[in-house]
């Protein structure tokens, strides 16, 4: 009922689209929304329509409708795919169409991970070759029906805005009138691609085509399913991990207006109400005993104390290059260790989940990044072949690797399973934040020789968690995460004698996954600052140490140079203020970025300025990347500065904003990003600002007072004049 | 029985008066453009105007509104600095998953209405409330200065 | 930590040099509560007009477990008796001191960890003496020496009311006193000097509203404990009765008739209103411990009980506080740009993100009565430590229209951001700027019951 509608727009919303994108390029493009309670689309269904893959749909009006394999977050997706597609395919780009793929793991996996999903920064990466070769494919069918029908050599003829054109007879003809003829031809295998210098839509800041109905309450998200009969419900799972319900007195609950139903599961209590409010105050009501279980002592104190016992083991080995010991014992030694807290995602919109559960079906609505797992889990949580689950897609308020994982919709259909009718689950922030699963504690151990300004041995070890191990097992191999130690055995430095080592170490409870940034994170951080620590030892400027070893990395030399230009790198600052620099070559993207900070005498930390150089190859839609840096930008460092989740007595400490405390407009500081130009195929953005923040401001903080931090979040009381070692 | 005056139109609607505004636009009247982010007003994601004035309607007891005028984000359009608000996000592109924007919109255009220019600490207290979790602020703050700019 | 040994040096000293001199009498020096109304009093028996103590008239033919819930309730015992998130009255709140931390005990009938043993005569030896069972003597956290006032009658129907109550099993946490504070019988001694151990006596010479006022203050809710400033020995003195302390990390303000800093410029109707919703327009809201007062006690109490109370407070003798404004602030500029504040930009951010949207840029909210700061005492007080201390912890409470609570910012917020936020409050807000130091903070984060 609320997969995205294809209704054409409406006057209004035209009128708000003309304006908003006045001066831009103006799209009549049928947006991934509607109004509440409007007529639900029917779905991609091929019948009638020219369907020669899983992506492009034709029908005779021209009308061409493109199926969105990846989800829409934020990361705009939703219009730089249809780009590349339309791109190739020389479609008529304003009269393009998107719709959520259907889950389906033959048609839509996602190449990288051979499962349908949106993540890991790499939709455009994964699916550039595909899409291109889709489009790429039908453009020639289409062309080929036109001469056929011409007489004329397919050569002598050309395509652009959904028509194919012979200029000899200045004869056109749109795609509408040929899918007919064009539906009997054979696909090409691998039809010629368009060469760069062609492209007529990649490369121009193209308006998002989700954005429109995202400023005037009209863009569906999960949360905002809303169908006939439907009742709301929020839930309350054991404050302790592991935890079971023991005893439930409901009769406050019970008299509260409103509250329809009770629910009452092993791990978990759920009220059910008219509305969220009655559902909530229903909640409130309970008095829940529970059995807390084994993990009622569980603490932090005793998870880090775990960690850094596992942390000393020996590692699987995940790279071993030349003589490390020897290296190591040439020139100055330097160790370092450095260490991650858990984080929770607090997506903007909270875990939610709606269910109609009816005999012998299921039906859910979400907004998710892993379509198909949910319709696994939920057949498999209702007893029903997978044929008998239908998932509705919607868009995402945040995803973050939150929306990776398909716990919500499982707990929705346990939920649902007792109530006749739909039901909708929302979480509280509470419940949201206290039930997460977590970015994992890591602690990376590492120890370096310098010898004249450079590094001959290079000793590293990860310990964490194996999410991999967890979420896609076929993918961990030998003991290795290969998660856990990206950024770190792609290391971009020259570094002759280099070691790495995974130590898998889970913490006991605590549910842990992936976090935008993933394994990078940790391995950036614990780098670039272990590489500032190394340049001072030095006695070098800390840009010109790392240049000195990216020798074999001129693309992110070239963005290193970039950006200690344009950050004013080397201009004289006030005391207590300092510039840190990090560079990156995650998700196949290289960035360097520079954090202007300011610590003042009582160790508040302000920041002033950030600038990001990168090269992320072509770049599909130029002014999404940005965006996307900025605000991953922001993401790293408001984990920097305020971002823990602590546990006591087995539980989590934090519930909400008021504690769990994300950076706000009044701290945010001009964010410059200089976009390298460059031929290369596209690489990932969404997550790579997440890696770049919290190493450069805390190089910042170590410019700026000379105490070299070593774990996340900051710890603003180190800093302060009194406290200085 | 409570009415409301909600973006023009009056609503006769039920709903006990202790209940939050944001609960009775979302699943009394199916307003969803409206959203829940945290319950405690640290957000801002539910924010509404009551008169003309940002509120945050997660804790804004229904039977408090009276008859004063609600406008909620699928109203907003409708006044002038709404709809300016409105083009400058577009312009500049600065919504990410759009979640926490309604709120952010109606903050703006609520901070626009009483003060047509205004400068970095104006943009600063008016708009702090508002969280974003995507960290689209550095584009906000532009587009506030673009809509305060747009005669 | 570091900042406390003098001072408990000074305490200890104190109170063995206090032990000393007890043989000199000091006793008779010593105020009680209601020395200041002067004239004499009588037995209770011999008392001629309506009887001050028991329940209110509607509940007089109530059975006695009903009697002593509701006596119970006026003796807001469940409060301390109850740990947070912990089972009703099964003990546990910790009691922070600056000589260590007391735990309260578990009041269930249980009959291991519980009273579930307790002869009716145990049960008055705790209450009115703070001797325990087992003889050993009690800290007069439990504030037996206003409990001493109770008659044996209603004492006795608290009891009957307490074992009406599920025993709940738990054990009791042992108390981390540090010598010689760990010794309880130094308590003996102290006993001797401070504790009145007889039985509330009415005044004729007050009306009898008074005198059932005085029971309910004095007796049950044991206003004092909070609002009278403590001497050296951790006695109460009543020279300055109610004048205002800090207690558990707030600061319970002055409650004499006194016209700028005490209750003397409240109406009647404010009073009553306070008392019984928590809350009264003008004047703000409840928090804190007041609040849990407010919600467990007074809210319950019936409106002749609520009106003799305001009789009696109507009677404390003025006594102004030197460190409390006499004038409140008017209403802050709507505009953030004008009106003050601090020059400190920390206090203004803090303030913008995580309290305006809130408190609003005049402190009246714009979305519940409740968390209007415009003229209540907590933002005109120089020490700003309800501030600081409500930022830090939050408070929820239960009130007629619903649950209404605050966050609490002490986890994700550091001493000085509040300290500068407190600041600024005060300073936008308030008659008089504080000047709370990151290490006021600090100390205020130790000192609450947890
Ligand atoms: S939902 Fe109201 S402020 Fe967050
Ligand atoms: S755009 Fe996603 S939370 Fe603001």
């Amino acid at each position: 009922m609320h997969a995205p509608e294809n209704l054409p727009l409406d006057r209004s919303r035209r009128g708000v689209l003309k304006a908003g994108l006045a001066g831009g390029f103006l799209l009549f493009f049928h947006l991934p929304a509607r109004a509440v309670n409007e007529p639900e689309q029917p779905p991609d269904n091929p019948a009638g329509q020219f369907a020669p893959n899983a992506f492009i749909r034709i029908d005779r009006s021209g009308k061409t409708t493109l199926v969105m394999p990846q989800v829409e977050m934020g990361q705009g997706v939703y219009t730089s795919i249809p780009m590349i597609l339309a791109e190739e395919l020389d479609a008529d780009f304003a009269q393009v169409a998107v719709v959520h793929a259907p889950p389906n793991e033959k048609l839509y996996a996602n190449p990288f991970f051979g499962v349908q999903v949106t993540g890991n920064s790499n939709s455009v990466r994964a699916l550039w070759k595909p899409l291109r070769q889709a489009g790429a494919a039908v453009r020639a069918m289409l062309v080929q029906a036109a001469a056929k029908q011409w007489q004329v050599d397919p050569a002598s003829c050309s395509a652009s805005n959904g028509k194919v054109i012979h200029a000899a007879s200045a004869r056109t003809i749109g795609y509408g009138d040929l899918i007919d003829a064009a539906g009997n031809l054979p696909v090409p295998q691998d039809p010629p691609l368009k060469d760069p210098k062609d492209f007529t839509l990649i490369g121009r800041p193209l308006k998002r085509l989700d954005t429109p109905a995202k400023t005037d309450g009209k863009a569906v998200y999960g949360i905002d399913a809303m169908l006939p009969g439907m009742k709301f419900a929020t839930l309350a799972q054991s404050p302790v991990f592991g935890g079971k319900v023991r005893h439930v007195d409901d009769g406050a609950a019970r008299a509260i207006p409103g509250v329809r139903q009770i629910i009452v599961l092993d791990d978990l209590v759920a009220v059910v109400g008219d509305h969220m409010w009655a559902a909530k105050q229903g909640l409130d009501a309970l008095v829940v005993t529970w059995d807390d279980g084994k993990y009622a002592n569980l603490s932090s104190r005793d998870i880090w104390e775990d960690l850094r016992t596992a942390s000393r083991k020996e590692g699987v080995v995940a790279k071993s290059v030349g003589d490390v010991a020897k290296g190591l014992s040439q020139g100055d030694r330097v160790e370092g260790d450095y260490e991650l807290p858990f984080l929770a995602h607090a997506t903007m919109e909270p875990m939610n989940c709606a269910v109609h559960v009816t005999p012998g079906a299921c039906e859910v609505w979400i907004g998710t990044q892993v379509l198909a797992r949910v319709q696994q889990t939920v057949a498999k949580v209702a007893g029903l072949p997978i044929d008998k689950v239908t998932v509705h897609n919607h868009l995402l308020g945040g995803g973050f690797g939150r929306r990776l994982e398909p716990d919500m919709a499982a707990s929705a259909v346990r939920i649902a399973q007792q109530v006749d009718g739909p039901v909708k689950v929302v979480w509280t922030r509470e419940e949201d934040i206290r039930h997460d699963i977590y970015r994992p504690v890591y602690r990376d151990v590492i120890s370096a020789s310098l010898s004249n300004g450079k590094i001959v041995g290079w000793k590293y070890r990860v310990t964490g968690s194996a999410v991999i191990a967890r979420w896609l097992p076929p993918a961990f191999q030998k003991g290795i995460d290969i998660d856990a130690i990206d950024s770190a055995v792609d290391i971009p430095y020259d570094i002759p004698n280099l070691h790495v080592e995974y130590v898998r170490a889970e913490p006991p409870a605590v549910p842990t996954g992936f976090w935008r940034g993933v394994g990078p994170n940790n391995n950036v951080f614990a780098i670039e600052c272990f590489m500032d620590e190394l340049a001072r030892k030095a006695k070098m400027d800390p840009i010109a140490f790392r240049l000195g070893m990216l020798g074999k990395n001129p693309r992110l030399k070239a963005a290193l140079e970039l950006v200690a230009e344009k950050s004013d790198w080397g201009k004289p600052l006030p005391a207590r203020v300092g510039r840190g620099v990090c560079v990156q070559p995650s998700f196949a993207s290289f960035i360097a970025t520079v954090v202007e900070a300011e610590v003042d005498e009582r160790g508040e930390v302000r920041m002033r300025r950030v600038t990001s150089a990168v090269d992320t190859g072509i770049a599909v839609n130029p002014d999404t990347i940005v965006a996307q840096l900025q605000g991953g930008l922001i993401f790293g460092l408001t984990a920097a500065l305020y971002g823990e989740i602590t546990i006591e007595k087995g539980r989590v400490q934090q519930s909400n904003f008021n504690d769990y405390r994300m950076l706000r407009m009044d701290e945010v500081p001009r964010i410059d990003v200089h976009l390298i130009q460059s031929g290369e195929d596209p690489g990932g953005i969404g997550e790579t600002g997440a890696n770049a923040g919290p190493p450069a401001l805390r190089n910042a903080i170590y410019a700026a007072t000379g105490v070299a931090l070593r774990r996340l979040p900051i710890d603003r009381a180190a800093l302060a004049v009194a406290n200085k070692a | 029985m409570a009415k409301l005056k909600i973006n023009g139109e009056d609503q006769n609607l039920e709903a006990p008066d202790d209940m939050p505004l944001l609960w009775v636009l979302r699943d009394v009247l199916g307003m969803t453009g409206t959203k829940f982010g945290c319950g405690i007003a640290q957000c801002g994601a539910c924010t509404v105007h009551i008169d003309g004035n940002p509120v945050r309607s997660c804790l804004l007891p229904v039977g408090a509104v009276g008859n004063r005028a609600v406008t909620t984000i699928e109203g907003v359009g409708a006044t002038a600095a709404g709809a300016k608000v409105q083009r400058a996000w577009l312009d500049l592109e600065v919504i990410q998953c759009g979640y926490c924007q309604s709120g952010q919109i109606m903050s703006a255009s609520a901070l626009l209405a009483t003060n047509p220019n205004p400068d970095d600490a104006d943009i600063d207290a008016a708009m702090s409330g508002n969280i974003c979790r995507c960290g689209t602020y550095v584009r906000i703050r532009e587009a506030i200065k673009r809509a305060a700019a747009e005669a | 930590m570091r900042r406390r040994y003098p001072r408990r040096a000074i305490v200890a000293v104190a109170i063995l040099v206090l032990i000393a001199f007890a043989a000199f009498g000091w006793k008779i020096f010593y105020a009680g509560p209601l020395a200041f109304a002067g004239g004499s009093t009588v037995a209770l028996p011999d008392y001629r007009a309506a009887n001050p103590t028991g329940v209110p008239a509607e509940l007089a033919g109530a059975d006695v477990v009903k009697r002593g819930e509701y006596l119970a309730r006026a003796a807001d015992c469940v409060v301390c008796h109850t740990a947070p998130g912990g089972k009703p009255s099964a003990g546990g709140l910790a009691i922070p001191l600056p000589i260590g931390t007391l735990y309260s005990t578990n009041i269930t009938p249980d009959k291991e960890t519980g009273i579930g043993n307790y002869s009716d005569q145990d049960f008055l030896n705790a209450v009115q003496h703070g001797i325990r069972r087992d003889g050993a003597r009690l800290y007069p956290a439990m504030p037996f020496t206003s409990y001493g006032y109770v008659t044996d009658a209603d004492a006795l129907a608290i009891k009957a009311y307490l074992f009406s109550l599920p025993p709940v099993h738990a054990d009791n946490r042992a108390d981390t006193l540090v010598f010689p504070f760990n010794q309880r019988w130094s308590m003996i001694a102290w006993s001797l000097l401070f504790d009145a151990s007889s039985r509330f006596a009415p005044n004729p010479a007050e009306s009898s509203e008074w005198n059932r006022g005085a029971y309910l203050a004095e007796a049950l809710a044991h206003c004092g404990e909070c609002h009278t400033p403590r001497n050296f020995a951790f006695a109460l003195d009543n020279r300055r009765k109610f004048t205002g302390a800090v207690a558990a990390g707030w600061h319970a303000f002055n409650i004499t008739s006194d016209k700028g800093s005490g209750i003397g410029g409240w109406s009647d109707d404010d009073l009553i209103a306070y008392l019984s919703n928590g809350y009264a327009p003008g004047h703000g809201t409840a928090a804190g411990p007041m609040g849990e007062a407010v919600d467990q006690s007074f809210s319950h109490m019936s409106a002749s009980d609520i009106h003799a109370l305001v009789a009696y407070l109507r009677s404390i003798p003025a006594i102004a506080s030197a460190n409390l404004s006499a004038t409140l602030a008017p209403l802050a500029p709507a505009s953030p740009k004008d009106g003050g504040g601090t020059a400190d930009p920390i206090g203004k951010s803090v303030f913008e993100g995580a309290c305006a949207s809130c408190h609003g840029w005049t402190g009246v909210s714009a979305i519940t009565p409740f968390a209007t700061i415009a003229g209540t005492r907590a933002v005109n007080d120089r020490s700003a430590t309800n501030v600081a201390q409500i930022v830090i912890s939050g408070t929820t409470r239960s009130t007629p229209h619903g649950v209404v609570s605050m966050p609490g910012f002490g986890r994700a917020y550091s001493d000085n951001e509040i300290a500068a936020v407190a600041n600024y409050v005060t300073g936008r807000f308030g008659s008089e700027q504080s000047k709370v130091t990151p290490r006021d903070v600090a100390e205020l984060r130790n000192q609450t019951s947890r």
